[in-house]
């Protein structure tokens, strides 16, 4: 990837490429959907051990995923942005969050009701579960720190140290949460292993993933435009697009 | 296939709650996304047109 | 350099000394979240002693937070802390040294006052000796780590309450590690790994944060 791209382009360029980007990842976000969801409900089969219960995989991993591999693309970003000073990754950064926090939400949503049936229980201080708590945590963090300041230029800037000193904590918290479990076995749930997964269960679930990416996208990339207009409001291309609309 | 009817559909062998659950939280959260992003893209561009017009007044 | 980071350090206790009642206001605030929890959950002394060390633990952590949310702001208020960012000093020396400074102030005696509420908790005097032990390893990283976010924080509304829901998912591994020791010690298993684990994480708090709470003073103040 050619970073002289992020540091010179016009964001103007960046405004238009995005939008004539949008509606092929809304769509292709749409199909894979549509083809995942047909895969999860009419080609999968049962599973032997947990019923048709496992079926909230399809949703709950890909969630999961995508709300650590956001985290990881805003972290990545938020470098970017304060090494080579680049406006326009700042701006990824912050278009990204609100739908990593969703994902973040629907994997511990899913994931509480996948263990029910399960594990007898919504919830266990179990370290993955623990450490999405906190990554959920850490994006309402980060979105309250960006709300709160009203110049761009400190928002930016702030939101994204926050954000790599959370990209470095995050591990080291999952560690600490698997560690004090170990050491409070009376809480502990075996944890059942997933399900040995038939070919089709995997694909599936791949394809849910690549929906949850692409929708990422399309939202990240609607976003970012309408951050960019805003920042961009006194230039002329800008103008020119408030006139025309 | 491996359903016999739509109500075994539903009731996914017992399970349909927190199937459902899970399905529907995930489409109801992301039909919120989508509402208020569509909203948030037409209220800063109303925003800034406004803007746009005290500026050049 | 050294002059400098102690130079810091001795100006922020002499503000420290000056403003009592700030200080003993956290102080306070420690004691009663903590008093707090036995009218909460009942008196019977083997529960208390079992949720004994988690509840000392978060409190001490609310504690530093209350007092971090104006670790940098009567300095900012009257220019001084420009000041001395524009001095040719580094910045991360400043931040270091304001934790330190705020882990002597507040840090220190946190550790002094577990040991009456640890018997209040009941307790045994071997599990309240590594409560001392594990604030006193612990607590530096509620100051290092909090000062990035009272960098971060500076000058905005609401500062107090927004620093507390930035910081508090990062306290995570010190509290884990630290209230772990304390009932490690009370099941008898012995507190060394956890403590050398808290360790380990203090150690790395103190290598990262004061560059990352310099940055962020950066920002704010520019």
């Amino acid at each position: 990837m050619n970073l002289a791209i992020f540091k010179y382009a016009a964001p103007m360029t960046f405004y238009r490429l995005a939008g004539r980007m949008i509606p092929w990842f809304a769509w292709g976000a749409g199909i894979l959907t549509a083809i995942g969801l047909y895969i999860a409900f009419f080609v999968a089969p049962t599973d032997f051990q947990q019923g048709e219960a496992y079926r909230v995989i399809f949703i709950h991993v890909p969630a999961a995923w995508m709300s650590m591999f956001i985290y990881l693309v805003m972290a990545f970003w938020s470098a970017v942005g304060l090494a080579w000073n680049t406006r326009l990754s700042f701006m990824m950064a912050r278009a990204l969050a609100p739908t990593g926090m969703v994902f973040a939400f629907l994997s511990l949503w899913t994931g509480a009701l996948w263990g029910k049936p399960m594990w007898g229980a919504w919830w266990v201080w179990d370290a993955r579960l623990t450490s999405s708590l906190i990554l959920l945590f850490l994006y309402v963090g980060i979105m309250s720190l960006w709300s709160a300041i009203d110049d761009p230029r400190r928002g930016d800037r702030a939101g994204a140290l926050l954000t790599l000193v959370g990209a470095i904590n995050v591990p080291i918290i999952y560690f600490s949460v698997q560690w004090w479990n170990t050491l409070h076995q009376g809480a502990t749930i075996s944890m059942t292993k997933a399900p040995s997964m038939a070919a089709t269960m995997l694909i599936g679930m791949l394809v849910m993933a690549f929906a949850a990416w692409f929708y990422a996208i399309a939202t990240s990339l609607v976003r970012v435009r309408g951050i960019i207009l805003e920042r961009e409001r006194h230039t002329e291309w800008a103008a020119e697009i408030l006139e025309g609309k | 296939m491996q359903w016999a009817s739509w109500s075994e559909f539903w009731a996914m062998g017992g399970y349909g709650l927190y199937v459902w659950g899970s399905y529907g939280a995930a489409l109801i959260v992301i039909l919120i996304e989508i509402i208020s992003l569509r909203r948030g893209q037409r209220q800063t561009l109303q925003r800034l047109k406004r803007m746009k017009t005290w500026e050049s007044e | 350099m050294l002059r400098f980071l102690t130079a810091v350090i001795r100006r922020d206790l002499k503000l420290a000394a000056r403003r009592r009642g700030d200080w003993l206001t956290s102080q306070f605030f420690f004691v009663m979240v903590v008093s707090m929890f036995p009218l909460g959950i009942g008196p019977d002394p083997a529960m208390l002693a079992k949720v004994g060390a988690g509840v000392v633990w978060v409190a001490a952590l609310l504690a530093s937070l209350l007092s971090l949310s104006r670790l940098f702001a009567d300095d900012h208020r009257d220019g001084s802390l420009e000041q001395m960012l524009l001095s040719p000093n580094p910045p991360v020396l400043l931040a270091l040294g304001k934790a330190l400074a705020h882990w002597l102030i507040y840090g220190i005696p946190l550790l002094l006052i577990a040991p009456i509420l640890g018997v209040q908790f009941a307790l045994p005097a071997d599990a309240i000796a590594v409560l001392m032990l594990s604030l006193l390893i612990g607590s530096p990283v509620l100051s290092l780590l909090g000062s990035v976010g009272a960098a971060l924080t500076l000058g905005l509304r609401g500062g107090g309450v927004l620093l507390t829901l930035l910081i508090l998912p990062l306290y995570v591994p010190a509290l884990i590690f630290g209230a772990g020791a304390v009932d490690a010690a009370v099941a008898g298993l012995g507190a060394e790994a956890n403590l050398s684990l808290l360790a380990a994480f203090m150690v790395m708090t103190l290598l990262v944060s004061p560059w990352v709470a310099a940055a962020a003073l950066r920002v704010s103040i520019e």
